[in-house]
């Protein structure tokens, strides 16, 4: 479950943890469209390196390895399965050697992970509420987002705990072969679903008792404002995206293999 | 046998659970947990199906070091019972639920049927039998529970909070159940709060504080020790509080049930009520 204690918010205090939740989710959503934009190993790598200085400001170092680490599982598989299609079926750029394209796909894929890993890190569930309802999204709406999010734990731990149930009726979740091990998962996985569903008609039922809803218009103690760190950084997105854009359509980027030989 | 030699455990959020527990439990005893929230009781027990691997010293199940023998197989001597019976419940039938575990096992075709059958019976859910998991009432849900693990026959069984959520009548038949086990040989190890419950079965007690085991021995001298009982976060039985407050008329102070309490009162009354 060490996955997901990579996207676990830390209540900490910290530059990037003060910093306006709209601006972070910009900032993610431009480090995104820069890393699709490119196919190059280059220019991913450094995409990767300039987020590091963000994780060592707002010192959530120890859980953003824990993120990696989880996803580097997926990054493997992408690289694998890609550079078997790669190699075997040939669909990869003329200017790269085959095992270059995969490498840029699994490296895009740990760029997109890292990036959201520092957003969800640094970001309280509570200023993610603030920020969706004053981008005029329905609480409704909002509410069933940021809960969704702070069960995550939650229902990591309980099947933890499931787990530990069912092995001690004997259960063995690494022993057959393929079919037989995901249908091991079948004494947790319905537990886990049932539990799940009867929790949140608990809360339902637990919030319909203290008025949820009662006031047709929610007003909030606290409103997210804008300072001038902020700025700088939607400064700084708007131009990593313009000399991304400007990069991508204007300067050649040497594939590694060109480089090499 | 169950041996713990030194054991310590952290989880990995950093809380250490565990400092440093050593003890020794008996084939056939029958041994209640006790102490407070966070006192490391359910991480210690979860040592004795090797659950939990300890971070430092050592834990023996019949002699074999848990760190040495798959969790399967240390089941099958030491049958869990979880606190929430809705964390192992899956099948489509309360038959499918018990011979999930038989078959786990590796019991036979035939085994399975006859040990199905014992333990639906012995649980007081014949009735049951062809009835979703999901559909029984929470008292049914955790007997359910128990006659899964009772049907592999552990030589060794632990609970976990098992009053929790039970009405008056199925606590005491749950009560009545589990020293009936005890009887017939098996090694009980439950996990509680429950003091009354505690004192009507009169084990061993062991008292849990911050991962440490702070008392044990029987449970007539451990519950009626305040000051035990205070380092633990435990209230002492209230027929034991009653008798605490009578001391000072020369009744004794470690009365922890209603049977002994009604019979030393009846005595006291007859004597001074003498004319």
């Amino acid at each position: 479950m060490s996955v997901f204690e990579g996207f676990r918010f830390r209540r900490l205090s910290s530059p990037i943890h003060r910093l306006d939740p709209r601006v972070k989710f910009l900032y993610v959503l431009v480090i995104f469209g820069i890393a699709i934009a490119f196919l190059e190993v280059l220019p991913l790598i450094l995409l990767f390196l300039i987020q590091i200085p963000f994780v060592l400001v707002a010192s959530v170092q120890r859980e953003w390895i824990r993120s990696l680490k989880g996803a580097s599982f997926l990054a493997t598989l992408i690289f694998v399965v890609n550079f078997a299609f790669a190699y075997f079926g040939g669909t990869y750029p003329s200017y790269m050697s085959p095992w270059e394209y995969p490498l840029a796909m699994s490296l895009r894929f740990l760029v997109l992970v890292e990036s959201f890993s520092i957003f969800f890190l640094t970001t309280s569930p509570d200023h993610l509420s603030l920020a969706l309802e004053q981008s005029h999204v329905p609480y409704e709406f909002c509410f069933a987002f940021t809960t969704a999010v702070r069960f995550v734990p939650v229902l990591a731990e309980e099947a933890q705990t499931i787990m530990d149930a069912q092995k001690a009726r004997g259960l063995e979740l690494e022993r057959g072969n393929f079919i037989k091990r995901v249908r091991n998962y079948i004494p947790i996985l319905i537990p886990l679903i049932v539990s799940a569903i009867r929790r949140s008609l608990e809360l339902a039922e637990a919030m319909e008792s203290r008025a949820w809803g009662a006031t047709e218009k929610r007003t909030n103690l606290y409103v997210l404002k804008m300072k001038s760190s902020d700025y700088t950084l939607i400064a700084v997105s708007i131009g990593m995206l313009i000399f991304g854009i400007y990069v991508r359509l204007y300067i050649p980027i040497p594939s590694l293999t060109m480089l090499l030989t | 046998m169950i041996e713990v030699k030194g054991v310590h455990f952290t989880y990995p959020i950093g809380v250490e659970a565990l400092k440093g527990v050593s003890l020794r439990i008996r084939d056939g005893e029958f041994v209640a947990i006790m102490g407070s929230n966070g006192a490391g009781k359910t991480t210690l027990v979860k040592h004795f199906n090797g659950l939990l691997k300890p971070a430092k010293g050592e834990v023996f199940v019949d002699g074999v070091n848990t760190r040495n023998v798959s969790i399967a197989s240390l089941a099958r001597k030491v049958g869990f019972v979880f606190q929430n019976p809705d964390h192992q419940l899956f099948c489509e039938t309360a038959e499918e639920e018990i011979a999930y575990a038989l078959k786990n096992f590796g019991f036979e075709e035939e085994t399975v049927k006859t040990r199905v059958t014992w333990a639906l019976n012995i649980l007081g859910l014949t009735q049951y039998r062809q009835t979703s998991p999901f559909m029984l009432s929470g008292g049914e849900r955790k007997r359910l529970a128990l006659a899964s693990v009772l049907a592999w026959d552990p030589k060794v069984v632990v609970l976990d909070e098992p009053t929790i959520g039970q009405d008056y009548e199925q606590k005491e038949k749950l009560r009545q159940f589990i020293v009936q086990l005890n009887a017939q040989g098996k090694t009980v190890i439950v996990v509680t709060h429950d003091v009354e419950f505690v004192a009507d079965c009169g084990p061993r007690v062991m008292l849990m504080a911050e991962g440490k085991i702070v008392a044990d021995g029987d449970a007539k001298e451990i519950l009626t020790n305040k000051e035990l009982a205070f380092k633990a976060s435990i209230v002492p039985p209230q027929i034991t509080q009653i008798f605490l407050g009578l001391a000072d008329f020369g009744l004794p102070t470690d009365v922890i049930n209603i049977h002994e309490a009604g019979k030393i009162l009846f005595d006291f009354l007859k004597e001074e009520v003498k004319p």
